[in-house]
């Protein structure tokens, strides 16, 4: 034994050399190497291949070349590929080498063959024997070897001559052998799906295999098959749970952990395979909430790996069927990723929210600021997204603003956001930069989608777009043309042929000329040509002349579309007959009537079919929609002007000097600041505070406008957040509505005086001193209103005196007790509809906490409290001469959880904020 | 899937490709020209991931890449990948090269082309995620590298599985 260890020692350092010997390559190949590190332009290295590639030929067509040397060759000619050269005649060697060399020589040779070849190759053929026998092989390298080429290329007619073969090796006792023999089998579902059908049910064994490697590689598989028809796999939902409770659980080897978190390429792969399975399906999700609840709960560790578990698990939640327990902590997982400080969470985040948003609007709205400040990031991929997520919350209201954005950027914007377009100049100009800026590089369906815009319309309405898209593309053409991309120049020639004829005022020999000069333009591209052409032959006859001209030099024109086009084209203008009968002048007429199927329309009415409804009400979605939507005008705000001139407080005014002529002439009512409409800027601050349901609608552009001449500009931190804070506003405005919106921000800066309403009650008069009263009542409840005014009074004739007075009321001045009965009260609940919950702090101090702090609330804001039952109390108020509004009250936990309800639909927000308020300074 | 992973160093000179994807050599090479443009305009401190190339499908698919001295390791996925996880492959995969070559640097990668083919083989296979585990990647890697040393003498074999349990033992230490 000894004498074994010995001889290997002594034999270590000749061995040690001739091992590395081996596995460093021969000279040649270094040599190969070092020049081409050593090369200094692409010419010497195109040189230096084509010596080596040389080279090489002579040396594979030598019959003395051994095993050895091809292998070292084989590794050259994957070199000379890499860099982009062509060593075809070594693919043949290739295979040789994986059929007739050892073990070494055929991991090279089939290496070779999957870099080389791919699965339409011919000569792959030639493998496939080969590949047979290695499957076949007791040798475990070999095996592994055959599996792995056979996984990245074989071709697809071959499959069921290995398929048996791979089949086998799912019940291989090595567990390598099995996992690769998963993936090659999945590998050929890919390729043809037909073949593989039978043997799902040993993807079901490999999904129960006892090694973890064997089910994680069968996951694969089932992803794609569960994205392909989930209904079909509804079952193993159980199992999938189940797998991942276990790996959460730490049941797998240790093996399995990356970075001491268990098995997370599994996990990931188990969630989307979750989220598949319970989209849509109530019943499954409920399987799976609280496996998921798990997973957020335990990726807390700050390492990237747990994050992409995270950003998994917050899609699965928001993909399966809802929970709100779930959701709201999945939403605070996206305000992590989000507000994180690592960009690649960032841009994780703002995915997440991509994604969300189509399900909660205000998510999006709480990290407006984050948003803002990704749009100029100076990352172009959080740009981009950002776009993208912008694109999700377009509305009416924010069009112009994101489209802007949009272009600025890189002229990224789906036609699908301008159907809220406010306007047709607005629309056609957009379009016009869309075009000329993203040209060719927009999807090719953009012009399409925009064509059947202007055409699907109606004719009355539409003519108008039509027309200013007419005009504009003249303007277009009558400047320089050659930088224009083709696709722009095929919208603008369609839409000049077809609607040219509407714009009395244009020439038509003007629009053929400009078309004919675009035709002698040598960047135009010969199917931007067909389009001209065709563009040509619509417009109506008259201009014979030039259309001859025009066909005449085309009629020997290199291209055979364009003499074909040109010869019709000159027997049409020939052949007013012909011309007739073919192009009809306005074939949106022909089109909308079809009077020669009358007759079998109305037997095919009096059979029961359903009548025809045109194509514009069909796809009404995709016209082009001017106006904005009308759930989002309050009317209310702005039937009251901020002007009028009655409308001051409850106030005395008194003057000593002289009485007689003291006389409120004037009263200006100045707007308080409003600096951002209420679906707007939220300030940071503000964030902190509870969210409420507010179901209101969105500020009016005009009257804020109008309000805004009147208003002070309050200071700003800075201009710079200003401008951000302003982006803001105008991007997330509309996106409250009919969903939850922050109350704060409403709080903060709203106080429309146009909302109050007030007049003269009564005027006293003494000797030297008048007394004037007014009522003011609050139609629209708003928290804060600054009232600020002057009032005018003559001491003598002819002189007058101002006197300015300003104060500050709130919505708590004009909130009175509603003295109700309990049934009435449960009357009144029912027919009430707009609602908002909220908890709120409860006031613990004293023996009943229920009372004591319903007590509170009726001293600081003059509620009814109509009864106490048990845990539970109900309390009603009401806006001065206004709207009701009740409010429930029920002990839940440490908190009073309170649910109003009033017919109007801000007043609960505005009680339930003086409601905090009010508890909070108690 | 991942359709190709592509090594070039800082001059976009590829050091190592593999595609999953069948593409003409022609393209092959403008994939990775073209990447290697987009991604070596790219700053250090913005996120690793943008969207692929118009050759090697666009938006449809996302390169992810990470930067260590003088190479780029980048990985194009469809969007069935998560970003993440990728990411951390790439990890693993470097982790990896650097556990079999010793302190790795392009020059291994220039001269070892097939180990790092092999070496992949054993992490993706035809495009899907193989194995993850460093341990079991490399195991596999050896375990044909010992038929590589059984085929020169048997005594080498000996004395590659002296080395290898005390290596081993070695990094049970480390662990």
């Amino acid at each position: 034994m000894s004498d074994v260890v010995e001889k290997t020692l002594t034999a270590l350092p000749g061995l040690f050399e001739s091992q590395t010997g081996a596995a460093k390559i021969t000279n040649r190949l270094r040599q190969l190497i070092k020049s081409i590190t050593e090369l200094t332009s692409k010419h010497e290295e195109e040189n230096l291949i084509k010596r080596e590639l040389s080279a090489i030929k002579e040396q594979v067509s030598s019959p003395n070349t051994t095993m050895k040397q091809m292998r070292e060759i084989m590794v050259r000619a994957m070199y000379c590929e890499m860099l982009g050269y062509d060593a075809s005649f070594t693919y043949i060697h290739a295979i040789k080498l994986a059929q007739q060399g050892g073990v070494l020589e055929k991991r090279v040779g089939y290496l070779a063959v999957s870099l080389f070849l791919n699965e339409g190759h011919e000569l792959l053929l030639l493998l496939v024997n080969t590949v047979l026998k290695d499957l076949q092989s007791t040798n475990l390298i070999e095996v592994c070897m055959a599996l792995t080429v056979v996984a990245q290329v074989f071709p697809k007619d071959m499959i069921p001559a290995v398929l048996p073969l791979v089949e086998d090796k799912l019940s291989h006792p090595k567990e390598i052998i099995r996992r690769k023999a998963v993936l090659a089998l999945y590998k050929f579902y890919l390729i043809a799906p037909n073949q593989v059908q039978h043997i799902h049910a040993k993807f079901c064994k490999a999904l129960s295999d006892k090694d973890p490697g064997v089910m994680a590689s069968s996951l694969h598989i089932y992803l794609q098959l569960i994205r392909e028809s989930p209904d079909s796999y509804k079952d193993l939902t159980g199992s999938f749970v189940t797998i991942l409770k276990q790996v959460l659980g730490g049941k797998l080897p240790v093996d399995f952990n990356y970075h001491s978190v268990p098995a997370p390429w599994l996990q990931i792969q188990l969630l989307r395979i979750l989220s598949l399975l319970g989209k849509e399906d109530q019943s499954t999700s409920e399987l799976m909430y609280e496996v998921l609840d798990e997973s957020l709960r335990r990726a807390e560790m700050n390492h990237n790996i747990t994050y992409a578990i995270l950003y998994e698990c917050v899609k699965a939640v928001y993909t399966i069927h809802p929970k709100a327990e779930l959701l709201e902590k999945a939403a605070r997982c996206i305000g992590n990723f989000v507000l994180s400080p690592k960009i690649n969470l960032k841009y994780l985040g703002l995915k997440a929210l991509t994604y969300v948003v189509q399900h909660d609007a205000k998510l999006a709205l709480q990290h407006q600021m984050t948003i803002i400040e990704c749009l100029d990031h100076s990352d172009f991929t959080i740009k981009r997204e950002t776009l993208e997520l912008l694109f999700r919350i377009t509305n009416a209201q924010n069009v112009t603003v994101i489209v802007e954005k949009m272009l600025d950027f890189l002229c990224y914007v789906p036609i699908k956001t301008l159907t809220f377009a406010p306007d047709n100049s607005w629309f056609i100009q957009t379009m016009n930069d869309v075009f000329s800026i993203g040209g060719d590089l927009l999807q090719q369906d953009d012009p399409n989608n925009f064509l059947r815009l202007l055409a699907e319309g109606k004719p009355e309405e539409d003519d108008q777009l039509r027309l200013y898209a007419v005009e504009s593309y003249l303007t277009v053409l009558k400047g320089h043309t050659s930088h224009l991309p083709q696709c722009f120049l095929q919208v603008m020639s369609w839409v000049l042929g077809e609607y040219a004829h509407l714009q009395e005022s244009v020439d038509r020999r003007e629009v053929i000329r400009l078309l004919t000069q675009l035709l002698d333009q040598r960047s135009v591209s010969s199917e931007t040509r067909v389009w001209i052409l065709s563009a040509l032959t619509k417009i109506p006859e008259g201009q014979t002349d030039l259309i001859l001209d025009l066909a005449e030099s085309l009629s020997s024109s290199q291209d055979t579309v364009l003499r074909q086009q040109a010869q019709e084209l000159r027997h049409l203008s020939q052949d007013s007959q012909l011309r007739e009968w073919v192009l009809v002048e306005n074939s949106c007429a022909v089109d909308s009537s079809l009077s020669f199927l009358d007759g079998f329309v109305s037997e095919a009415l009096a059979a029961g079919a359903a009548p025809y409804k045109p194509p514009h009400q069909r796809q009404e979605e995709l016209s082009l929609n001017l106006e904005p939507y009308s759930f989002s005008l309050p009317v209310s705000l702005s039937s009251c002007s901020i002007t009028d001139r009655q409308s001051p407080t409850l106030l005395s005014v008194s003057s000593g000097l002289s009485g007689n002529s003291a006389e409120l002439s004037t009263l200006i009512l100045e707007g308080v600041k409003r600096v951002w409409g209420k679906d707007g800027y939220l300030p940071q601050k503000e964030a902190t505070a509870p969210p409420v349901d507010e179901p209101s609608a969105a500020v009016q552009p005009a009257s804020q406008q109008e309000a805004a001449e009147r208003i002070e500009p309050r200071p700003e931190p800075s201009t710079q957040n200003q401008d951000k804070q302003q982006l803001a506003s105008s991007l997330f405005v509309g996106l409250g509505v009919g969903s939850s919106v922050s109350l704060v921000r409403k709080l903060f800066y709203d106080g429309f005086t146009a909302s109050l309403r007030g007049n003269v009650m009564d005027c006293l008069e003494a000797r030297s001193t008048s007394v004037c009263h007014y009522a003011l009542l609050m139609d629209d409840p708003h928290t804060n209103v600054s009232l600020t005014g002057t009032v005018s009074y003559q001491t003598q004739p002819g002189h007058t005196n101002t006197l300015p007075f300003s104060g500050t009321l709130s919505t708590a001045d004009f909130i009175r007790p509603l003295v109700v009965t309990t049934e009435e009260y449960g009357k009144l609940w029912l027919s009430l509809s707009h609602d908002v919950k909220q908890n709120l702090k409860l006031l613990t101090d004293a023996g009943d906490p229920l009372r004591t702090t319903l007590n509170a609330l009726k001293d600081a804001l003059q509620l009814h409290v109509v009864d106490i039952i048990g845990s539970e109390g109900i309390v009603a108020c009401r806006l001065l001469s206004g709207a009701p509004c009740l409010l429930h009250c029920r002990v839940n936990g440490a908190a009073l959880a309170m649910w109003l309800r009033s017919p109007h639909p801000a007043l609960p927000d505005f009680i339930l904020y003086h409601c905090q308020r009010a508890l909070a300074h108690h | 899937m991942i359709k190709a992973i592509l090594i070039f160093n800082n001059h976009g000179k590829p050091r190592m490709s593999k595609f999953y994807e069948h593409y003409t050599e022609d393209t092959e090479q403008q994939i990775i020209r073209e990447t290697f443009h987009l991604v070596s305009k790219r700053d250090e401190n913005v996120c690793n991931f943008l969207e692929g190339g118009l050759l090697i499908g666009g938006s449809e698919n996302k390169l992810i890449y990470r930067h260590y001295a003088t190479l780029y390791f980048v990985f194009c996925v469809d969007s069935s990948e998560s970003e993440l996880g990728i990411l951390d492959l790439i990890q693993v995969f470097v982790e990896t090269l650097d556990k079999c070559f010793e302190n790795v640097c392009e020059l291994d990668l220039i001269f070892h082309l097939d180990k790092v083919h092999n070496i992949l083989a054993e992490m993706v296979m035809g495009g899907m995620v193989l194995e993850t585990n460093m341990s079991e990647i490399i195991t596999q890697v050896e375990a044909q590298g010992k038929m590589e040393k059984s085929e020169t003498l048997t005594l080498l074999f000996i004395w590659q599985s002296m080395r290898q349990s005390q290596a081993s033992r070695f990094s049970s230490k480390i662990s």
